[in-house]
């Protein structure tokens, strides 16, 4: 069985972000960027199931800027088998949707046939949460979103999802797309001899017009703002300050 | 412009609040009619049908709604599309599920998370775990989005209006539920709860996350966790707030042993009042804090309530 897994390049998540001053976006030149961190969960997720022998092969993909072949290189290093960028944008600063994601994906699966998805719940810049979904209802294929358990028994898939309410868990027919949350693993460090082996594994690069997919976006961004300001606080000295600021302030 | 708005539905029941706000952003847009999906859903589906607001209720009851499930849910509500301009749900963990789904199958973008609606076309929505709020206008023919609650007050009661019944359409039979492990509790929920206390990994422990929830029954409060506190196992993973967890803007929120990384702040920084005890004076969540204590939270927070 094969596993295709779409890794974003992203803003690290320890950087703090900079809105820029023209309202314009958020500022990524000169930024540390990382692999999506759910995604180094799905890849590892991915390199975990061919090592118990239920996988043959980890192919990752990424779709935006030539720089995210070094976020491929990271998921090579990890364990993944073979890479696939596919180039989409020019501008780091330019961000496909979802929907334009999913819509490669798609095609990245005509081609490559894999029987699972595993993709991340959600790019921690855009936060949409939405290409696993989005890919699975253009492939007709079974979804199981915000997983923390997954394991494969021959044509099913059993996978526990965080909700709202707890805990659920479905069964899902495969082939099918399988989006993770945090808790599913502990995403394991590339070593640095993998890091030179997987300078030596192959990486595809394709465009997005070979694939024929338009990227243009549907949503237009009209102003990127940083967020309300919340109002300076002060310290208080004990617990019986605190109970009193909080009762003059008919909160409790 | 008509909207279809997916109601909160569990095990029947129509999940009220998280339904009236995202209904105050719906109705900002035009005439509003919610559908109701389950197993069972004619109650939840009387109950929607006196919400200020609605003008027409849809019933969908049909075993393959029972639980929800994505591919089934999406294709209810897509066969119910052409009808609408927008389809709009609530920014459930449910919505999440379904309405990106939904998008695909109508080729337009989703639209996640909107925190407030500009005009019919136009949205506000944060990105970069809250650190950026962005307005987007967009170019699709419909517009399929989910409300983050905390940005609408809940709509108001009415007389009720007409409720119909929809025919489902076959199910996909792509997936089959299996168990659901759900948390039952008196506490109040935690994303409408007034008061929030919520423990970090400063607790500890399992048994040691008692005395958060000690003081947040003293205060008629929902407890809260950070992922840290979640990831090590003192809280269950539906108390968790944050970028990836749940959003929560109550009257007061009470951090104890919790840093303040972004992704935390991401989930509560619209509460009314924080409150925030922490033993380590730099922790940045004291620099969003309106009442900061400097403290040991195991001598503070039993104090706070015995104090109370
Ligand atoms: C992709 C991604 C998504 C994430 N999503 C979320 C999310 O949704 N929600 C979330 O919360 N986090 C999230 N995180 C994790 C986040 O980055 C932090 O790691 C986490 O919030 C830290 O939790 P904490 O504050 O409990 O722990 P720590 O950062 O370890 O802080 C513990 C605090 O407790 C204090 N303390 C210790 N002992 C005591 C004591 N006796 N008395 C008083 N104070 C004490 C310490 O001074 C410290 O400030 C996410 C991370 C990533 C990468
Ligand atoms: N440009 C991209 N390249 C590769 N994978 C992506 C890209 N965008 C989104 N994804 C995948 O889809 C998941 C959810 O992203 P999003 O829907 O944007 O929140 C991510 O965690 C990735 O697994």
């Amino acid at each position: 069985m094969k596993i295709l897994v779409p890794v974003k390049r992203v803003i690290d998540y320890n950087v703090k972000v900079r809105v820029k001053a023209d309202g314009s976006g958020v500022d990524l030149a000169n930024v540390k960027m990382s692999m999506n961190p759910f995604d180094e969960i799905a890849v590892e997720e991915a390199i975990r199931l061919k090592e118990k022998g239920v996988a043959t092969e980890v192919v990752v993909v990424s779709i935006g800027v030539k720089q995210a072949q070094e976020t491929l290189r990271t998921a090579l290093a990890m364990g993944a088998d073979r890479a696939i960028l596919v180039e989409a944008a020019d501008d780091v600063h330019t961000d496909i949707e979802p929907l334009a994601v999913a819509k490669i994906l798609a095609k990245i699966v005509g081609e490559e046939q894999p029987q699972l998805v595993i993709a991340g719940k959600q790019a921690i810049d855009n936060d949409m949460n939405a290409t696993g979904q989005m890919l699975s209802a253009l492939l007709g294929w079974s979804q199981a979103t915000f997983a923390s358990e997954l394991s494969v028994e021959g044509d099913a898939a059993t996978v526990t999802r965080e909700v709202d309410g707890g805990l659920q868990t479905i069964k899902v027919r495969l082939p099918a797309i399988v989006t993770v949350d945090l808790r599913l693993n502990e995403p394991r460090y590339a070593s640095l001899p993998n890091i030179m082996k997987a300078k030596k594994k192959p990486l595809d690069v394709k465009t997005a017009a070979d694939l024929g997919v338009d990227v243009a976006p549907r949503l237009t961004v009209v102003k990127t703002a940083e967020p309300a300001a919340r109002a300076a606080g002060e310290m208080v000295g004990s617990v019986d300050e605190l109970v009193a600021k909080l009762k003059e302030k008919g909160l409790v | 412009m008509a909207v279809l708005l997916l109601a909160e539905v569990t095990g029947g029941e129509l999940q009220l609040d998280a339904t009236a706000k995202a209904m105050t952003a719906a109705a900002k847009l035009g005439e509003v009619t919610v559908l109701c999906a389950g197993a069972s859903a004619a109650a939840a589906g009387e109950a929607a049908a006196t919400l200020a607001g609605a003008s027409k209720v849809l019933v969908a009851e049909d075993a393959s709604l029972g639980h929800r499930l994505a591919e089934d849910t999406a294709q209810l509500i897509a066969s119910l599309a052409e009808s609408y301009d927008h389809i709009l749900a609530p920014a459930t963990t449910d919505a999440k599920n379904i309405l990106p789904r939904v998008a695909a199958l109508l080729d337009v973008m989703v639209i996640s998370d909107v925190s407030a609606v500009i005009d019919a076309d136009t949205f506000e929505r944060p990105v970069y775990a809250g650190n950026a709020v962005q307005t987007v206008k967009s170019g699709d023919a419909k517009k399929v989005a989910t409300i983050r609650t905390t940005g609408f007050e809940a709509a108001g009661t009415q007389a009720a209006c007409a409720v119909e019944t929809v025919a489902v359409p076959g199910a996909t039979g792509l997936s089959d539920w299996v168990e659901d492990r759900l948390a039952a509790s008196d506490r109040p929920d935690l994303t409408s709860a007034k008061i929030v206390v919520s423990g970090g990994r400063g607790l500890g422990s399992e048994e040691s996350f008692a005395i958060i929830g000690a003081l947040a029954d003293k205060l008629g409060a929902a407890v809260g966790a950070s992922r840290a506190a979640v990831d090590s196992g003192y809280a269950p993973n539906d108390w968790q707030v944050g970028q990836t967890g749940k959003v929560v803007a109550p009257e007061l929120y009470i951090a104890c042993g919790i840093s303040g990384a972004i992704q935390h702040l991401a989930g509560m920084k619209d509460s009314k009042v924080i409150v925030a005890i922490n033993k380590d004076e730099e922790a940045p969540i004291f620099q969003i804090a309106d009442y900061g204590l400097v403290a040991d939270l195991f001598e503070a927070v039993p104090a706070l309530t015995e104090k109370l």
